[in-house]
């Protein structure tokens, strides 16, 4: 474990996340080693976007740490995190609509660090850009706004680029060619963590994959390693077969008269867990 | 343990009081829920004994504590008129000094006809309710800010407007008539007594109003006004009510305001002026807004500030903003809020309480210690 | 005729208005916060210039920008300190806040100046003089320049949010906090440039209001944020050229009602204020900034 710590580009550990009074993500840790594509992948509401915002630093954490390339970054407010190379395109494009595509790119280019990333490489990588960039953002269909997010932050030169849902809304054809950009994207050494809903596209692209469960990791470690079987079960929480396992019994619910300490009942303790080599 | 459900959301799945259901099951007996706790007997008590001492004030000290207790009793009434609308309905009013103005008119118009200041009061209240009531058409719709200053430009115009008419004072003003008594200590007297009532009614009727039916509705606004609203809460009728009820108080006091100054002046300084509404904001927001007694301590600072203050002008009323803002950033709560909050006080609570089974059993096994 | 007169003087005195109204559009554009003090803010300026004035004794015209500097400066610690701090604790309290300010500020330069009135003297008799237009209009040469300042200001303003990196980040930040920050943006420090923008903006036009007329502690709130506010409404929330519509609209309004009967000046202000809000109440709802 300990060889891999040493490798590990971005760290997270231990991660617990509470929204209010509702735990939505519990002692979660991952590992993104230097230049390769991680995919986080779940269902709705298993915590993916909350983990992105919380590495992203838009979240703070009750519990756990992230550290990012030997630096604790923790207690890092969110536009520090992007100066420090922690740049993420967020769930749902967020472009800002009453600025023109170039005028997105350049505040996104604002507190840019050195690197290949520029506005024109911008336009290189998504040609459509560069006729459309005097025109508001809401005019694009939402494929073209999905690519001025991504320009957006690569603009930054990024090192690790959070990929928060990209596919979502749009139709499979345009998902692909937005995926298609991704080598162009590692070639100039950045680190691309992604979140993603369509498992099979995050195999294509992910070298890692780690998948979330209410909250809890139910699955980690190299997409190869695991067959289509054990992520579905892993996704949907059912034991290896197909079976859903039964309710859980008292003895597995917290005790509640002396209070645990935020009130909630964690719930679902008896997740399948694969790992790497089980 | 007892948990009360009005320091925030209590969801019925929580384990607490599931544990409370199913641990107290030998009996078979299920969690008890009452208004109060065995202390508020005791403050309820205390406060009449406060009230019977305040209203024989008159008889064992000098006119001049009157005279300083009635104003007092007059900002004590517009405070918890302001935290009621402030602190239970979220509405920030920064023109409630228009009922105030109001109120002190519809005195001064009977008073013109013969009719007694004393005997117009309860029409000051009325007058003042039923001007609220296009008033409040008028800014129902708006938020906060633009609440805010609608209320504002609306206190400044009806100012204005009030002051065209020469007939009852224009700009100027006009004094009351027939209270030119030979006995002035005896006008003293009684207006205190008015004061006293007004503002034992004011705080009284706040406490009945916030125990029943639309308190608990002002709850729900406050916890949560969209999922009050999809549950079917009537949020739209609280609102006016309070809003009205705000103004008739608030117009009370105005009445007062009258009575005592022998006069209805407008202008600066005046009935109309927007610093009545700054001295009931700051001293409910420092007393702690959002509770029944907030207004009281609020108050007792406001006047401790004044009487200290006074000679030095416009001083006294820097130094409440300064600290209000302060207390609003800092210690929100407010002097009384933070003390209820450290202590578990309450002595007018408004909420409910939830008692185990076993809870219960303990208490009543120490009745003797109160 | 004098009603062509009381025309153009409104549209004149609307250029004012537009100057008092783009700071707190500005403001709420950006920070989604309506400063109940910013009036009290332009009569501050006012006040700041007199001392200058009667301190350093330099020509009155160069007290202007030292005054707009020192508001902006203010307007920007104010800004992150006490202002922050509020907007973190929600809309009530920024609003208690924002009020507090109104009240300590007013009463503050009650105690330190009394109730008296003052005025900027103006001696330059080329700013003093009028011209006429045929026989009938006479026009003052103040109220034309603070016309023509009104306008330039925007135009500055206009060009400085669409094409500087700074205007690009209070645009951006405006539209979508978060997403600022994720490309390194620290929104309190945009907000609090936004905010040294509109102190100053205010101040230039407290400075010109108190040339025109006569201020007292307590003109920040009866009339400026009076007007301010009606014009940002009546204009359109968030449009830096709809506060000039909307001061035109309110300068002519009340120079009509002035020309009915002489005290129905201000009333013919807070009437318009009145007709928007039963009219137009959208206009007063919160809407998103297009600046």
């Amino acid at each position: 474990m300990n060889s891999l710590h040493d490798a590990a580009f971005l760290h997270v550990r231990n991660l617990t996340v509470h929204h209010g009074q509702l735990r939505a993500l519990s002692d979660v840790s991952l590992q993104v080693a230097k230049g390769e594509v991680y995919a986080i992948i779940g269902a709705n509401g298993a915590g993916k976007t909350t983990l992105m915002r919380t590495i992203a630093g838009l979240h703070s954490p009750t519990d756990g740490s992230v550290v990012f390339d030997g630096r604790d970054v923790t207690r890092m407010r969110p536009e520090q995190r992007a100066k420090a190379g922690i740049v993420m395109v967020p769930e749902g494009r967020r472009l800002f609509p009453s600025l023109t595509l170039e005028e997105n790119l350049k505040v996104g280019a604002t507190y840019a660090r050195k690197g290949p990333w520029t506005i024109e490489r911008a336009y290189e990588t998504f040609p459509f850009m560069r006729e459309r960039r005097a025109q508001k953002t809401a005019q694009l269909s939402g494929g073209e706004q999905q690519q001025v997010a991504i320009g957006r932050a690569l603009v930054a030169n990024p090192r690790v680029l959070l990929l928060d849902e990209l596919s979502l809304g749009l139709a499979p054809l345009i998902v692909q060619r937005i995926y298609d950009t991704l080598p162009r994207i590692l070639e100039s050494g950045i680190t691309v963590l992604l979140v993603e809903q369509d498992v099979s596209q995050a195999r294509r692209v992910a070298s890692h994959l780690q998948c979330l469960l209410e909250g809890h990791t139910t699955l980690e470690g190299e997409s190869k390693d695991f067959t289509p079987d054990q992520i579905e079960a892993a996704y949907f929480g059912t034991n290896p077969g197909g079976r859903p396992p039964g309710p859980p019994g008292r003895g597995t619910e917290q005790e509640t008269l002396s209070g645990s300490p935020d009130g909630t009942l964690s719930l679902w303790r008896g997740s399948t867990r694969l790992s790497r080599g089980s | 343990m007892s948990v009360t459900t009005d320091s925030g959301p209590f969801r019925g799945d929580d384990p607490r009081v599931r544990a409370m259901g199913e641990g107290g099951g030998r009996d078979g007996e299920f969690p008890r829920v009452t208004r109060s706790r065995r202390n508020t007997l005791w403050s309820g008590i205390g406060a009449l004994v406060v009230v019977v001492i305040f209203a024989t004030l008159p008889y064992t000290t000098q006119p001049g504590v009157w005279a300083i207790l009635t104003q007092g009793l007059i900002i004590l009434t517009l405070a918890s008129m302001w935290n009621l609308l402030a602190g239970y309905a979220g509405l920030v009013s920064v023109g409630q000094q228009v009922f105030l103005g109001l109120g002190a008119y519809f005195i001064l118009i009977p008073n013109m006809h013969g009719v007694s200041p004393f005997a117009a009061l309860p029409l000051a209240a009325i007058g003042a309710a039923v001007v609220a009531i296009p008033l409040w058409w008028l800014v129902s719709r708006l938020r906060t800010a633009y609440f805010a200053i609608a209320t504002w430009v609306l206190a400044s115009a009806v100012a204005l407007f009030v002051q065209q008419f020469q007939s009852i004072g224009g700009g100027t003003g006009m004094p009351l008539q027939g209270l030119q008594w030979a006995d002035t200590n005896l006008l003293s007297a009684d207006t205190y007594w008015v004061a006293l009532a007004v503002a034992v009614l004011a705080i009284g009727g706040t406490y009945l109003l916030l125990r029943s039916r639309v308190g608990l509705v002002l709850t729900a606004i406050r916890d949560d006004e969209r999922a009050a609203r999809s549950s079917g809460v009537r949020v739209g009728f609280a609102r006016a009510l309070v809003f009205i009820v705000a103004a008739a108080g608030c117009g009370a006091a105005g009445g007062v305001l009258a009575i005592q100054q022998v006069a209805v002046s407008p202008g600066a300084g005046g009935v109309f002026d927007i610093t009545w509404t700054a001295e009931m904001a700051f001293a409910v927001i420092i007393g702690g807004l959002g509770t029944i007694e907030g207004p009281i301590v609020g108050t007792v600072v406001y006047m401790v500030l004044f009487e200290t203050l006074q000679h030095y002008n416009a001083w006294y009323l820097i130094i409440l903003g300064l600290v209000a803002i302060g207390v609003t950033l800092f210690a929100r709560r407010g002097l009384w809020g933070t003390v209820e909050e450290k202590f578990g006080i309450r002595l007018l609570p408004t909420g409910y309480y939830l008692w185990s089974p076993a809870e219960r059993r303990r208490r009543i096994g120490r009745a003797d210690r109160g | 005729m004098a009603w062509v007169n009381a025309i153009i003087q409104g549209i004149l005195t609307g250029g004012l208005y537009a100057l008092f109204a783009c700071g707190l559009s500005l403001m709420f554009g950006v920070m989604r916060v309506v400063n109940l003090a910013h009036g009290d803010l332009a009569t501050v300026a006012g006040y700041i210039g007199v001392g200058v004035i009667a301190a350093i004794h330099v020509p009155f015209l160069w007290s202007i920008p030292i005054v707009v500097v020192i508001m902006a400066l203010l307007g920007y610690v104010l800004q992150r300190t006490l202002i922050q701090a509020a907007i973190n604790r929600g809309d009530l309290t920024t609003l208690i806040v924002t009020f507090g300010l109104s009240m300590v500020i007013e009463n503050g330069l009650l105690q330190f100046f009394t109730a008296n009135s003052r005025g900027i003297g103006v001696n330059q008799s080329i700013i003093t003089d009028s011209f006429s237009i045929g026989s009938q209009i006479q026009i003052a040469w103040l109220d034309v320049i603070i016309f023509v300042l009104a306008v330039v200001v925007l135009l500055g303003l206009q060009y400085y949010l669409s094409s500087t990196k700074y205007g690009r980040l209070i645009r951006a930040v405006a539209d979508d906090r978060e997403a600022a920050q994720l490309s390194g943006a620290d929104y309190r420090h945009v907000f609090g440039i936004a905010a040294a923008i509109a102190f100053g903006t205010v101040a230039l036009a407290g400075t010109a209001y108190g040339m025109t007329t006569t201020i007292d502690p307590t003109t920040g709130t009866q009339t400026i944020l009076l007007f301010a506010f009606a014009a940002v409404v009546i204009g359109g929330l968030g449009s830096l050229w709809g506060t000039l519509v909307g001061g035109i609209v309110l300068g002519v309004a009340q120079e009509i009602g002035a020309q009915i009967n002489l005290s129905w000046e201000l009333l013919a202000g807070y009437v318009i204020f009145l007709v928007v809000l039963i009219v137009r109440p959208q206009g007063l709802t919160s809407r998103r900034a297009q600046s």
